[in-house]
């Protein structure tokens, strides 16, 4: 801790922190929309750091990191919505969707730890297919989960009689909902990179970077390999299951579209492009990845009419295939990420040379 | 027991095509260890190419089958450029980069590879011209078709001459060779950007028959019908330990049946309980019980152990 006291880190703590807080007010300038686009590259920097944590410290590679996800915004959909006519506070729904999902990641890694590298792949993209299949198919015999056309009119975060969606004026000051959730996520944004920072650096961090190197000298060297595997996939997923269960009360609709292989894929691909096992990375990878598509989607069309007169192609796929290319382009001339760990930046240099 | 063949036939005929994309992954896996996302949108491609020329040639009049050779061959030629420039342009110059740095490329080339598609064949569903008879079968009550018959014997045939190819040529052996080190190998005087290139080649010609096969079976394709059925190639790949040939191609077969069956049964398992739309969940799950009673699949090798 003693880090942080230096006047350096303490003057960029400040500048952060007073960025941080005036992004919101300045993307509002461009509209709402801008400010949900914000809101999403938090969510996503909080999905990411959570896949961080089994892809970059643990080196378990996870294709279906989304079920977590999924299980946490089903877990709210259903315990604070008119579907069930159940309304429970965020105190009880919150620890239990992260609980359903930490055993989810549990139920997930026991029949899985014997599996290596692209084998794991290939399960966890298996299990997160099952898990979509179900919540599409779960509206017959019984109806759980209304199948394809999701679940509508779900509460929105309410903390001691301040609700989250809508106008509210403090202060003189008004904010609007997503301005509202914006600083909600900051908080759980900040918990969690102080959660990943600790635990990079702590005992179990130290193990998962063991196992991540070497799994046989892990454990040669006493390391309990099978809990700390589990671990990983246990507090990966919990984040997965919360960072769902905010997204399902912030959209205030969820449906099995929203949990698609690609979802996985993508913030893998944050997490890789970023830097894996990086913390500044993959925030870094999360924020650029969930907001370049929707700028594209701002950039592409006025481009494509200032450039040739009119619409050549169809913007909406010439968006996605920019966005491929811009992967393609990142892995090609910096292939350990954008922003790597020091440490792997050196290995890399040493296996070069 | 009629129902009990006839999921059997269908599923081995699904099974095949199957077994034909999973040659594409495992080739390329054994060889590099690269999971080339990108492949089912090769095999997309290839069916796509195929509307486009077969259905053009028919058009302007020339014989069904001409055309449908015409329409096979540029889609095969189509593919093979398209997975040799994958290769040389996406993967090559990531050759000593970090395990993941490669996936998140063919992840990015798939991407690209689907709007690209969509861009040139537009949002909607196509129609596959019927290049073959509709002739049909009926063996002990159960119903098949002159195209099932092709496609399973058409993919059988090829297997074997990949299986020749890899096991009795001079590629074959540097091939093998390369999948087991490719540092030694190259100091015998394998020429490894050849062997990796001729990997992508041919898994791409495999490919583009597969795609072929896929449109002529359910005579409809999609930009988007690449990214499931490469999906299942893979898993089949994994079944049946990925890298290994004859494991990818039984792998294949099996995973087609056991989804022909899971479906045709599953609701009388049930009791009506789960219908046949759970489907899917069958080659998952199967995937997940076998895998975790043989770690690396029915036939696999042991493999590195880093994400």
């Amino acid at each position: 801790m003693k880090k942080w006291l230096n006047p350096r880190s303490a003057f960029g703590i400040a500048l952060i922190s007073v960025a941080l807080v005036a992004l919101p007010f300045v993307a509002a300038m461009g509209g709402q929309a801008w400010v949900r686009i914000l809101d999403f590259a938090i969510l996503y920097v909080f999905l990411a750091l959570g896949l961080n944590i089994v892809v970059g410290f643990a080196g378990l590679l996870d294709l279906g990191y989304i079920a977590f996800y999924a299980v946490g915004a089903y877990a709210w959909a259903l315990l604070a919505s008119p579907h069930f006519g159940i309304h429970w506070p965020i105190w009880a729904i919150l620890p239990i969707g992260a609980g359903l999902a930490c055993i989810a990641g549990v139920l997930l890694g026991s029949p899985t730890l014997k599996l290596r590298g692209d084998y794991l792949a290939i399960v966890t993209l298996g299990f997160g297919e099952i898990v979509r299949i179900f919540m599409n198919n779960l509206n017959a015999p019984i109806n759980v989960t209304n199948g394809p056309q999701g679940i509508t009119l779900i509460d929105p975060v309410m903390i001691g009689g301040f609700k989250f969606s809508g106008n509210t004026t403090l202060f003189g000051l008004t904010l609007s909902g997503p301005q509202k959730y914006y600083f909600l996520l900051v908080a759980l944004a900040i918990l969690v990179i102080i959660i990943n920072l600790r635990l990079q650096n702590s005992r179990i961090g130290r193990a998962w970077q063991a196992i991540r190197e070497d799994e046989i000298a892990a454990k040669a060297v006493g390391i309990n390999t099978r809990n700390i595997k589990l671990l990983a996939f246990a507090m990966g997923a919990s984040f997965g299951g919360i960072a769902g269960g905010v997204f399902a009360a912030m959209q205030g609709f969820v449906s099995p579209e929203s949990f698609s292989l690609m979802e996985s894929i993508m913030i893998l691909a944050m997490v890789v492009l970023g830097g894996m096992g990086h913390i500044p990375g993959v925030i870094l990878g999360a924020v650029l990845l969930s907001v370049l598509p929707e700028a594209l989607r701002y950039g592409v069309g006025p481009a494509q009419t200032a450039l040739f007169g009119k619409q050549l192609v169809d913007p909406e796929s010439l968006r996605m295939l920019v966005f491929g290319l811009a992967l393609v382009l990142v892995m090609r001339f910096k292939p350990a990420g954008l922003w790597p760990s020091p440490e792997r930046k050196r290995e890399l240099a040493e296996k070069k040379a | 027991m009629d129902i009990f063949l006839q999921q059997i036939i269908n599923g081995l005929v699904q099974g095949s095509i199957y077994a034909l994309v999973a040659l594409g992954y495992t080739m390329v896996y054994g060889i590099m260890g690269l999971i080339n996302f990108a492949h089912g949108e090769v095999v997309m491609i290839g069916t796509l190419v195929t509307i486009t020329v077969a259905g053009t040639l028919i058009k302007a009049g020339m014989p069904v089958v001409f055309a449908g050779l015409a329409g096979v061959s540029t889609s095969v030629l189509v593919c093979v450029a398209l997975g040799w420039g994958l290769e040389r342009i996406a993967y090559r110059p990531l050759r000593n980069a970090p395990r993941l740095t490669p996936l998140i490329t063919a992840i990015g080339m798939s991407i690209v590879l689907q709007n690209l598609a969509m861009m040139i064949w537009g949002r909607n569903y196509l129609t596959f011209p019927s290049l073959l008879p509709k002739i049909n079968f009926e063996v002990a009550g159960a119903h098949f078709t002159a195209i099932q018959v092709i496609i399973v014997v058409l993919s059988a045939a090829t297997m074997g001459g990949l299986l020749a190819l890899i096991y009795r040529t001079r590629l074959g052996m540097a091939m093998r060779a390369t999948a087991q080190n490719p540092a030694v190998a190259s100091l015998m005087g394998v020429n490894i950007n050849r062997v990796i290139a001729a990997a992508f080649v041919i898994g791409s010609a495999l490919g583009a028959l597969a795609g072929v096969m896929v449109g002529t079976y359910y005579e409809i394709a999609h930009y988007q019908m690449g990214f499931m059925l490469g999906l299942k190639a893979f898993t089949a790949a994994v079944l049946g330990g990925i890298g290994n040939l004859a494991g990818a191609m039984l792998g294949g077969v099996l995973l087609g049946i056991i989804e022909a069956l899971g479906a045709g049964y599953i609701g009388d398992l049930t009791g009506g309980f789960l219908g046949s739309h759970y489907q899917d969940i069958f080659a998952f799950i199967v995937l997940i019980v076998v895998l975790m009673f043989k770690p690396s699949g029915l036939f696999g090798e042991k493999t590195g152990d880093r994400a």
